[in-house]
C-alpha cells in the first residue's frame, strides 16, 4: 500500500469519530450487560476461589460415595478460619451458593467458622461434626464440590426444569417442583395473545386515525397517547377498578339486570383480566407503526383499485392490507416483545396464575441469585432471537418500518 | 469477576477520599456497568445538607409517619442531627448494590428479620452486638428487656408486627370464622381467599390449621414430609385463592368484598378499622409474629451518628412512640407501661397489639434463620404449586 496523504487519513477518521460516540454507548449499555449476563449464568467462582485446596481435593481425592477422608476435613477448616479472618462476609458468600445446591445448610458455615477460631483440633473430621452433624450428610459435600467449579450449565439445566441425576444422567425435577417451563410457555402464550388482540383492536383505529378528517385524526390520536403517558400502575389500577367482583362493569350488569348480584362475573384474577389490561396497557404500540404507514400511504391506491372494478374487500385485502404489512410487522413485534417482559399487570390482576418468567428473574435477582436470573433471561433472549429469525426467514426484516 | 473487584477496591479507595469532603453523587465505571441497581441512583439527588445530617431508609406509609413523630423528630431535636427519610420495599438488592460498589448512600435500614440474617452472613452490615443499647425507665438492661429473638448479630429490633387472619363483619352475621382453621375450611366458610404471593406464613399457617402444634412448625416444615403435608393442606382451598403482592392489598380487597377473609399485615388491618372506619375484624389465633429491625450497611458514610440514632430508636419510649400511633407492638418490655390511647382516635392501643395478652394464646415466632435456609426452594416449590 502507498503511503497515504495527511488529509486522507483525516478524511477517514472524522467519521469513525463520529460513530464513535454511539459505538460506545452502545457497547457500554448494551453489549456489555448482554455479555456479563451470559457470563454471569455460566461462570461463577466464590467457591472455587474462596476454598481453593477444598475443592481441589474434592475433585481429585474423593470417591463421592464415603465421607471425606481427614485431609479434606483438615484443609477445610484451614481454609474457613483464614478466609473468615481476613473478610468475615466470603464464608457468607460460599454459605449462599452451597445452599442453593443444598437447602438447609446456610447456617453450617457462620456456625462452623465462629467456632473452629476457639478450638484446639486434631481429628477435624470428628470436631467438625461435632459442631455440626450436617458435616456428616455426603449431600453437603457434594454442594460444596459442585458450587466449586467455576464453569458450570446448572443455572441452565435448573431454569429448564432439569437436573443430572445420581447416575449423572439429566432428568427432569419432580413434577411439584418443575416452576420454569409451564411460565415459558403461560409468558409466550399471553405475548401472542396479546399481539393478536393488539392487532385486531389496535388497526381500525390506525386506520381511522389515518383517514379522518385532521381535526378528527388528531382528537383520536390524542386519546391514544392519553393513555399512553399515564403510569403503568395507575392503568392497571383502573382496570381492577373496572373489572372486579364489586366493580363498576359488574355493577352495571347487575343495575341492568343482565346479572343476577349474586353472581356477579369473574372478570379478573383470572387469564381474562391479565389479557384485557395488558392488551390495553400495550395498545399504543400497535396503532403507532400502523398509523404511520397508513398515514403515507396515498389515498389515490385505492381509488385506482376501485376504478379497476375492485369491490372494496377486494381493494383491502389486496391493495391496502399488504402496503399495510411493514407497519403491521414492526406493531406485532414491539408488543410482542414487550408483553414477554411484563410481570407487574399479570401480578395484580391474574389471581393465582398471574405469574409470568419475568416474576422469576427478578426474584433472583432481588435474592442474589444473578447467575440463575441470568440463565432464564438467556432463555428467554435465545427464544426471541429464534422467532426473529424465523421471521427473517419468512418475511423479512427488510419489511419491517417503525415509523 | 477479580477484574472487576479490583476495579472496584481503586474505585473504593479513591470514592472514601472524596467522601470525606463532600456527598455530591458520583458514578464509576464499575457501578453503571456491574449494578443495575445502581444505575436508578444516578437519579438521586442529594440534599447538600451543612448541617449534621444521616439517610434513613424506611417503608413509607402510615408506618414510616409513626416512626417519625414517634422518635425521629425527638432524635432530631435532642442531637440537632437532621434525618433524611428515604423509602424501600425491603429486600437486600439496594443494600448489596450500595456496599459492593463502595458508594453507601444509606446510613440507617429498616429490615426484616430475615434479611437482618442473610445480610449479616453476607457482610453487608456492620456488626451491632457491641454496640450499648440504653437500659429501661425501670432500670432493666437491654439484654433482660428485648424480647427473645429481636437483637442479632447486626440487627436491633425496632417493633413487633404479625401476619394476621381478618375478614369484613359484614359478611358473617352469625358464627363468624375465629381460628386459622376455619381460613382452611371451604365447606363451613366457603368464598375466595387472600393470601400473599409468598410461601413465608403460609406453610405455617397451613401446619397450624392441620393441627401440628405451633413450637412444631419449622420441625415439621424441615422435613420432606413435613412440607408436602402443607402443601395437601393448601390444597384444599387453592380453587379459592388470590394472591396478594403488597400489604395495601388486603384491606382493599375486603373493602371490595372481593375476598371474605385474607393474611394480611395487622397495622393496616388496625389502619383501616380506626381512620377508615371499616368494619374489619382480626383473628388473632396462629398469628405469625415478626420484627422489624434497624441495621447500619458496613461503611456507612455517618457512622458514628446512625449508632446514635440507632441508640435512640432502642430506648422504650421510642418504641411506645411508635405503638400509640400505629399497632406494631414495642420489642422491649418495659415499652408496654408507656402503651397507652392512640394519638389521633384516642382509642386504647393495648388490645390491638400482636404483644397483647389476649391476642397471644396461639402465636407463632416467624423463624427467619429456617426461611434464610430454605426461602429460594420453597419459592420455587410456591410458584411450580399456583401455577399447575
Amino acid at each position: 500500500m502507498k503511503p497515504q496523504n495527511y488529509s486522507e487519513r483525516r478524511g477517514r477518521w472524522i467519521p469513525i469519530m463520529l460513530v464513535a460516540p454511539l459505538v460506545a454507548f452502545i457497547g457500554v449499555t448494551f453489549i456489555a450487560p448482554l455479555g456479563s449476563m451470559l457470563k454471569e449464568s455460566v461462570y461463577d467462582a466464590e467457591v472455587a476461589n474462596t476454598l481453593p485446596g477444598t475443592v481441589a481435593l474434592l475433585t481429585q481425592t474423593w470417591d463421592r460415595e464415603s465421607l471425606p477422608s481427614e485431609e479434606i476435613y483438615r484443609k477445610l477448616a484451614s481454609e474457613l478460619i483464614e478466609r473468615s479472618t481476613e473478610d468475615r462476609s466470603v464464608i457468607g458468600k460460599v454459605a449462599n451458593r452451597v445452599n442453593r445446591l443444598v437447602p438447609g445448610t446456610r447456617s453450617v458455615w457462620g456456625k462452623t467458622a465462629r467456632k473452629l477460631k476457639n478450638i484446639e483440633a486434631s481429628d477435624f473430621r470428628a470436631t467438625l461434626i461435632d459442631i455440626d452433624d450436617r458435616w456428616e450428610e455426603l449431600e453437603l459435600w457434594h454442594g460444596i464440590r459442585q458450587a466449586g467449579q467455576k464453569f458450570s450449565s446448572r443455572n441452565y439445566l435448573h431454569a429448564l426444569d432439569l437436573e443430572v441425576s445420581d447416575e449423572g444422567n439429566v432428568v427432569r425435577v419432580e413434577e411439584e417442583k418443575r416452576a420454569y417451563v409451564t411460565l415459558y410457555l403461560r409468558t409466550f402464550y399471553v405475548a401472542v395473545t396479546v399481539t393478536i388482540l393488539c392487532l385486531l383492536l389496535g388497526y381500525p383505529i390506525a386506520n381511522a386515525i389515518a383517514n379522518a378528517s385532521p381535526t378528527v385524526s388528531k382528537i383520536l390520536l390524542i386519546l391514544v397517547l392519553i393513555p399512553f403517558w399515564t403510569s403503568l400502575l395507575a392503568r392497571t389500577s383502573s382496570w381492577i377498578v373496572l373489572l372486579q367482583g364489586q366493580g363498576v362493569i359488574n355493577d352495571i350488569l347487575v343495575a341492568i339486570g343482565w346479572v343476577q348480584d349474586d353472581q356477579r362475573l369473574s372478570l379478573m384474577y383470572n387469564m381474562f383480566g391479565t389479557l384485557v389490561a395488558m392488551t390495553q396497557i400495550l395498545l399504543p404500540f400497535m396503532v403507532l407503526p400502523i398509523y404511520s404507514v397508513l398515514n403515507s400511504m396515498p389515498p389515490s391506491y385505492m381509488r385506482a383499485a376501485a376504478s379497476l372494478g375492485a369491490n372494496p374487500i377486494q381493494a383491502f385485502t389486496r391493495v391496502y392490507w399488504p402496503q399495510s404489512l411493514p407497519g403491521v410487522y414492526a406493531g406485532s413485534l414491539l408488543v410482542f416483545i414487550l408483553a414477554l417482559g411484563y410481570y407487574i399487570t399479570p401480578a395484580l390482576v391474574g389471581g393465582t396464575k398471574g405469574q409470568l418468567i419475568s416474576n422469576m428473574i427478578a426474584y433472583h435477582i432481588n435474592n442474589n441469585n444473578w447467575g440463575l436470573g441470568a440463565a432464564i433471561s438467556m432463555i428467554v433472549l435465545v427464544s426471541v432471537m429464534l422467532l426473529y429469525l424465523l421471521f427473517d426467514r419468512w418475511i423479512g426484516i427488510n419489511k419491517l418500518k417503525l415509523s | 469477576m477479580d477484574w472487576v473487584a479490583n476495579i472496584d477496591t481503586r474505585i473504593k479507595t479513591q470514592e472514601k477520599e472524596n467522601n470525606m469532603n463532600n456527598k455530591l453523587f458520583k458514578t464509576s465505571a464499575s457501578t453503571h456497568l456491574w449494578s443495575v441497581l445502581s444505575f436508578t441512583s444516578l437519579l438521586t439527588i442529594f440534599p447538600l445538607a451543612a448541617e449534621e445530617s444521616i439517610t434513613v431508609v424506611s417503608w413509607g406509609g402510615a408506618y414510616e409517619r409513626a416512626c417519625k413523630e414517634g422518635y425521629f423528630d425527638s432524635f432530631e431535636e435532642a442531637t440537632g442531627i437532621k434525618i433524611n427519610i428515604a423509602d424501600f420495599n425491603g429486600g437486600l438488592a439496594q443494600v448489596r448494590a450500595q456496599v459492593e460498589s463502595g458508594n453507601i448512600q444509606w446510613d440507617v435500614v429498616d429490615i426484616e428479620s430475615q434479611d437482618g440474617i442473610i445480610g449479616c452472613d453476607e457482610g453487608l452490615f456492620e456488626p451491632l452486638d457491641e454496640i450499648e443499647l440504653p437500659d429501661g425507665p425501670d432500670g432493666s438492661s437491654a439484654s433482660d428487656d428485648f424480647l427473645e429473638g429481636s437483637i442479632s448479630e447486626c440487627a436491633i429490633g425496632t417493633v413487633t408486627w404479625s401476619t394476621v387472619v381478618a375478614y369484613n363483619a359484614t359478611t358473617y352475621k352469625t358464627d363468624p370464622p375465629s381460628t386459622v382453621k376455619d381460613f382452611f375450611d371451604i365447606e363451613k366458610y366457603p368464598g375466595r381467599r387472600g393470601m400473599r404471593r409468598t410461601p413465608e406464613v403460609n406453610l405455617e399457617f397451613a401446619l397450624i390449621a392441620d393441627g401440628v402444634p405451633i413450637e412444631e412448625i419449622y420441625e415439621t416444615l424441615s422435613t420432606e414430609e413435613g412440607v408436602d403435608r402443607a402443601f395437601a393442606k393448601l390444597d384444599t382451598i387453592k380453587d379459592s385463592l388470590l394472591m396478594w403482592e403488597a400489604g395495601a392489598q388486603p384491606p382493599q380487597l375486603l373493602a371490595d368484598k372481593e375476598v371474605v377473609m385474607t393474611t394480611a399485615y395487622n397495622g393496616r388491618i388496625f389502619n383501616a378499622q380506626t381512620v377508615e372506619e371499616q368494619p374489619f375484624v382480626i383473628i388473632w389465633d396462629g398469628q405469625v409474629r415478626d420484627f422489624a429491625q434497624f441495621v447500619i450497611p458496613l461503611g456507612a458514610p455517618n457512622m458514628e451518628n446512625a449508632i446514635k440514632f440507632v441508640q435512640h430508636a432502642a430506648l422504650s419510649s421510642s418504641q411506645a412512640g411508635v405503638a400509640n400511633r400505629i399497632s406494631y407492638g414495642p420489642v422491649r418490655l418495659s415499652a408496654w407501661e408507656l402503651v397507652g390511647k392512640h394519638i389521633p382516635t384516642a382509642i386504647d392501643m393495648r388490645p390491638h397489639m400482636p404483644t397483647h395478652p389476649d391476642n397471644s394464646k396461639t402465636v407463632l415466632t416467624n423463624n427467619p434463620a429456617w426461611w434464610a435456609e430454605n426461602k429460594d426452594n420453597l419459592f420455587e416449590r410456591f410458584s411450580a404449586w399456583l401455577s399447575n
